[in-house]
């Protein structure tokens, strides 16, 4: 009975009734009842390395901020710097607490208006962020609004994604923007925020529009034959492209420099948890996340053992599968610093075996953004 | 809906049995495969290892998950497909015609504790 209660306080994004339809595998995720996949994991994250595929991404969230102490504010909480960002550009950072540890992972848009951002959060994570912002805000003269159920957003990914969106949405802007650029655009009379960005390693964008205009475009995609794709075969796609996930690869315990994500933190200004992270950088770093590769077609999941060739443990598998593209069995993993070096052999326990491998680089997929 | 065949045991962890003299060919169901997706490795023990009636001796992968095999008999491993070590996915195309192992039972009275084909329908409820 616990199932159906908690299931029935799931939310539905606005595209539900279609995964219905398309009779999609759903299972609960972030608090959403969301589809998993439509035909096969495999055949959607082939869609979308080779063609286009679209995902329902209507449940990330959507938190603006405006007044003329945004910038200064986003700033403060925000890793990355977007002083001197330009209006049109998307910037990808973390939110951090004191100690290093992450907030959350975010995308900040800097809009056309002048002092006005939107920050693009994750779906488990947006009423956690909204808090902590609020609570980060006081004293800047600015103001927070968490719009999340208004907005609608479809992802469309793959090296086809461009075409599809000038042809079949004739937005021909989309030809023009480069990666981590948007644009405004008007849908049936609403906004729409048409941003050449995504999570899949490919060439794509991410349609922020109404709930209303969500459906419509869904059906219009899809009745072109875009290959509808579930968060299945998104999380094989962002960890080939060594894309991070919040809750496996950055937490409150993982900080951005554990996660091998130093870039996106800006030193040379003041943000919340800088210390700490400049500590880390310093050598106060235990931990940190590597790619590893293993010698055979068995599977390393979350949580499994990493350990030395001797059976040492020294660390625990994040994510980890048999990739689609690479035919290869890798994981990202959590090990300690001392293991951390590109070549290190490692073995990972797989449930009564070890499998021995080695430390490569994250990103395991050679990623084709448009520059 | 998943095929089932008849004349076979089943478990309600999913597996098949054939039984063939004293041999038991253990596989999983259609119904399984379905669940689980596209099959990218088969975990299988080797010949001669002791398996245990309701104890795990394998694993399936798919793409998402990994799912335990549960011995529906217990006795010693006297053949496991090997095809499945390059061709995993053979258990989607096939569940039936791709059995995992063989195993020479120990025990054939726990064959009386398995699901008849009649039983495994109402269990899957389709």
């Amino acid at each position: 009975m616990t199932d159906i209660q908690s299931q029935e306080q799931l939310q539905k994004t606005c595209l539900h009734d279609e995964h219905v339809a398309l009779q999609a595998k759903m299972s609960p995720f972030a608090g959403f009842m969301m589809p998993i996949q439509y035909s096969s994991i495999t055949l959607e994250h082939q869609a979308v390395r080779q063609a286009v595929g679209m995902f329902d991404v209507s449940h990330m969230g959507e938190i603006f901020v405006e007044g003329p102490e945004a910038e200064a504010f986003i700033n403060h909480i925000f890793t990355n710097e977007i002083r001197g960002f330009e209006p049109g550009k998307v910037l990808y950072g973390m939110m951090c607490y004191p100690d290093g540890g992450v907030v959350d992972d975010l995308l900040v848009y800097r809009e056309f208006l002048p002092d006005h951002f939107l920050l693009v959060v994750n779906a488990a994570n947006i009423d956690k962020d909204f808090a902590w912002i609020q609570e980060q805000v006081k004293g800047f003269n600015c103001k927070v609004r968490n719009e999340s159920p208004a907005w609608g957003q479809i992802a469309v990914q793959g090296p086809e994604a461009e075409k599809v969106v000038v042809d079949v949405l004739g937005y021909p802007e989309a030809a023009t923007l480069a990666f981590y650029t948007f644009c405004d655009v008007q849908y049936a009379g609403k906004r729409l925020i048409l941003s050449r960005t995504g999570y899949t390693g490919e060439d794509g964008f991410e349609l922020y529009t109404t709930p209303e205009n969500t459906v419509e475009i869904w059906k219009r995609l899809l009745a072109a034959g875009v290959q509808p794709c579930g968060l299945g075969c998104r999380d094989t796609l962002r960890f080939e492209a060594g894309l991070p996930l919040y809750g496996d690869e950055l937490s409150p315990e993982i900080s951005p420099v554990m996660a091998g994500l130093g870039m996106f933190c800006k030193y040379e200004k003041d943000f919340i948890g800088k210390e700490a992270l400049l500590a880390q950088k310093a050598g106060e770093l235990e931990k940190k996340l590597v790619g590893i590769e293993i010698e055979d077609k068995a599977i390393p999941r979350a949580g499994y053992p990493v350990e030395t060739l001797e059976g040492e443990e020294v660390g625990v598998v994040t994510t980890g599968y048999h990739s689609i593209s690479l035919d290869k069995s890798i994981c990202f993993a959590l090990v300690g610093k001392a293991y951390a070096a590109l070549e290190t052999p490692l073995q990972v326990r797989i449930r009564k075996k070890t499998f021995p491998g080695k430390v490569v680089k994250k990103r395991f997929y050679q990623t084709n953004y448009k520059k | 809906m998943s095929k089932i065949l008849a004349g076979l045991k089943y478990s309600e962890s999913h597996e098949w049995v054939k039984v063939e003299g004293n041999v038991a060919v253990v596989g999983v169901s259609d119904f399984a495969q379905k669940e689980m997706g596209d099959i990218t490795y088969v975990d299988m023990p080797e010949v001669d290892d002791e398996v245990t009636a309701g104890e795990e001796f394998g694993a399936l992968e798919s793409v998402k998950a990994s799912s335990d095999l549960i011995s529906p008999v217990s006795g010693t491993v006297v053949a496991v497909n090997e095809e499945l070590e390059d061709a995993p996915e053979k258990v989607n195309e096939d569940a039936f015609e791709n059995w995992i192992i063989k195993v020479e039972m120990s025990d054939p009275s726990e064959l009386d504790k398995l699901l008849d084909a009649e039983a495994y329908k109402a269990l899957i409820g389709e």
